[in-house]
């Protein structure tokens, strides 16, 4: 084969790396998914939209002087009320229904999303600059942005951080609690209409920590947002839900995957690699399960 | 004959000749008159597959898309090197004369008529094995993976996109590129409204609600579900790849991802069509494509920049406050007009109840 990638063995621990990078980001917004796909039964389309929005938010910080890395802070405070406004709005008259309904609404919110923003932001691609550098490794043969690093590093400190408030805090018990039984739940005292709305928007603001970091490793445009959603889904689906650490090695996992594509294949057919693989692996887990069928009959 | 019937007849004829005769009447909406009925033909083999069978797919486009393509490439094909003619795009190095121009879109709707469907079949059993809404997402990625893939292909035009064929310029009737293609597409959807039809009349329609509503059971009764749904799903893939190849021919230009394989529009509009009109009926695809394309035509300028947004409005409106969609709301008032009877003794339990 007469590929770069495999003539160049450094390219390849370039690509690895920054597949790892890449995938504990990804394996943050599949987090938020899993949360309200377990908690409300509901797949949010919109999902990478949101995400978007995130990083434009810490996109326009950056314009007026401040510094992007300040995003991760404020893009989740503002990206929690646009959820909880988004659940209020229209999620909760899904929330019960049938889950092709929810599919469709979100869809229909990632369409407004998409436009809204090519209004206000315009349908250039930009990017925030960090000016963090880059780490050179093994004789300058492997550059590492170290945005990159950054925002892996806050990911997992994010992660981290809900792993123990879920565990701890009231609410955190609460939204346990309803993802087990809402009914019974319900039926305990917890206001599932509020734990909803809170899982909503801890998701919205998932996406947006997310986002902000997008906005200093890739690049924003308003109509990428789908990408992002698929991913998580497939990150999701691959690692079940309310399983944290198969969520992040699946992230990575998905990562390593689309940087070789992009290598093997070619930039042009990476989105739609991405959009392939999910075919293959709800295929793949089709005949799986089929078989367990089988084998119960 | 009796009289419900003689009703029908007066419908269809004069619903045939309304058809017949709006190029003449409306001769200024021809193009708009084309696209409604290849709209109409898309909302209604969704709702085949939506409606009828349960099977929520955002993936039709791909046939559509598909046919599109093989629809171009064949006309081009049979006659010049396709390479060549994607290459120097819009600079017409090749003229089609009259004969071939038509011989070649016929062979290609052929084509793009069965090679859908054959590829349905072929994925059929991979992909609709899957349930609820992993069905939906996998359709949903397979649409968009094909726009991506279809966009990195050189032969057929690759990001630059395909100019299809122009019409002779031999024909001197400047009306005449859009009668044609008005009656292909009229045709196209008589075709689908009577094999549709067909289907509402036969046990297969039953086969399909029966896996609508509970696929185990129908398992249990012996149905071989798989081998239905992908039969029924072929139904759909045959319709959406001629319709796709008529509107090919009629927009001249085939993008990858903005007009084939376009599921931010076409794939959108045909489930929002059939969920507008009311899925799981043989009117409510055709009224609820209409009343959607009058919609459209008659905002769409008037909000321009805005359509997008009035879009997703409009989907999360009907999705949230209308989901049994027009022909379900005039089913619950008045039931009797579709032939289902009430119970007086059970309608009186049930207020007695309350």
């Amino acid at each position: 084969m007469d590929f770069l990638i495999f003539k160049a063995p450094m390219l390849m621990v370039q690509a690895s790396l920054d597949g790892i990078l890449l995938g504990i980001l990804f394996a943050l917004i599949a987090y938020g998914m899993a949360l309200q796909w377990g908690v409300m039964n509901i797949i949010n389309i919109a999902q990478g939209d949101l995400v978007i929005l995130g990083g434009y938010i810490a996109y326009t910080i950056y314009l007026w002087g401040i510094h992007p890395a300040w995003g991760v802070i404020i893009s989740p405070i503002l990206m929690f009320f646009v959820g909880w406004g988004l659940y209020k709005l229209v999620i909760n008259k899904v929330v019960d229904r049938d889950l092709f309904i929810s599919i469709l609404a979100t869809f229909g919110i990632a369409i407004v999303f998409q436009q809204l923003m090519n209004f206000i932001f315009g349908a250039d691609v930009v990017v925030a600059q960090s000016e963090y550098g880059t780490t050179m490794l093994f004789d300058n043969s492997v550059t590492l942005p170290n945005s990159k690093i950054f925002s892996a590093f806050i990911s997992v400190l994010y992660a981290i951080a809900l792993v123990i408030y879920m565990k701890k805090s009231k609410l955190g018990r609460a939204i346990r609690a309803t993802a087990q039984n809402a009914r019974a739940a319900k039926i305990l005292g917890v206001d599932t209409e509020k734990v909803y709305a809170a899982t909503f928007g801890i998701n919205a603001a998932l996406c947006g920590i997310a986002g902000a970091l997008i906005s200093i490793t890739l690049t924003l445009h308003p109509y990428v947002g789908l990408p992002y959603t698929v991913r998580s889904f497939m990150i999701v689906i691959v690692a079940g839900l309310g399983n944290l650490p198969a969520v992040a090695v699946s992230g990575m996992g998905l990562g390593l995957f689309e940087e070789f594509a992009d290598y093997i294949l070619g930039t042009e057919f990476r989105i739609g690699a991405v959009f392939l693989l999910l075919v293959l692996i709800l295929v793949y887990r089709r005949f799986k399960l089929s078989k367990k069928r089988e084998y119960l009959k | 004959m009796d009289k419900v019937k003689q009703k029908d007849l007066i419908l269809y004829s004069g619903l045939i000749i309304l058809g017949l005769a709006a190029p003449y009447l409306f001769s200024a909406f021809k193009v708009q008159l084309t696209y409604l009925c290849v709209l109409i033909v898309l909302a209604m083999t969704w709702n085949l597959q939506g409606g009828e069978m349960g099977y929520n797919t955002f993936g039709n486009i791909l046939f559509y898309g598909l046919g599109m393509y093989l629809t171009a490439s064949v006309q081009v094909g049979m006659f010049f090197p396709l390479a060549e003619w994607t290459e120097s795009g819009g600079e017409k190095t090749f003229v089609h004369t009259t004969a071939q121009y038509f011989q070649g879109i016929g062979v290609g709707l052929l084509v793009s008529a069965i090679v859908p469907a054959v590829i349905a079949g072929a994925i059929g059993y991979a992909i609709l094995g899957l349930r609820g809404h992993y069905f939906a997402i996998c359709t949903l990625g397979l649409g968009i993976a094909a726009g991506e893939i279809a966009g990195g292909i050189e032969i057929i035009g690759a990001g630059q996109g395909f100019t299809t064929p122009p019409f002779p310029a031999e024909i001197v009737d400047t009306e005449a590129r859009g009668k044609f293609f008005y009656f292909l597409s009229f045709a196209l959807l008589v075709g689908t409204f009577i094999f549709v039809k067909y289907i509402y009349g036969s046990r297969f329609r039953l086969i399909l609600n029966a896996i609508r509503d509970n696929e185990d059971k129908a398992e249990a009764m012996g149905i071989q579900t798989m081998k239905y749904k992908i039969v029924g799903w072929m139904c759909s893939a045959f319709f959406c790849g001629l319709a796709g190849g008529i509107m090919g021919g009629l927009i001249g230009y085939i993008d990858s991802t903005d007009v084939a394989f376009d599921g931010r529009e076409m794939g959108v509009f045909m489930v929002l069509m059939a969920i507008l009109g009311g899925k799981g009926t043989l009117w409510g695809p055709v009224i609820g494509a209409t009343l959607f394309h009058f919609f459209k035509e008659g905002l769409w300028t008037l909000i321009l920049g805005w359509q997008y947004v009035a879009l997703g409005v409009l989907i999360v409106v009907i999705v949230v406050y209308f989901p049994e969609g027009l022909m379900g709301w005039l089913r619950e008032k008045y039931p009797e007009r579709f032939g289902e009877v009430i119970d007086e003794k059970d309608r009186k339990a049930q207020v007695e109840l309350k």
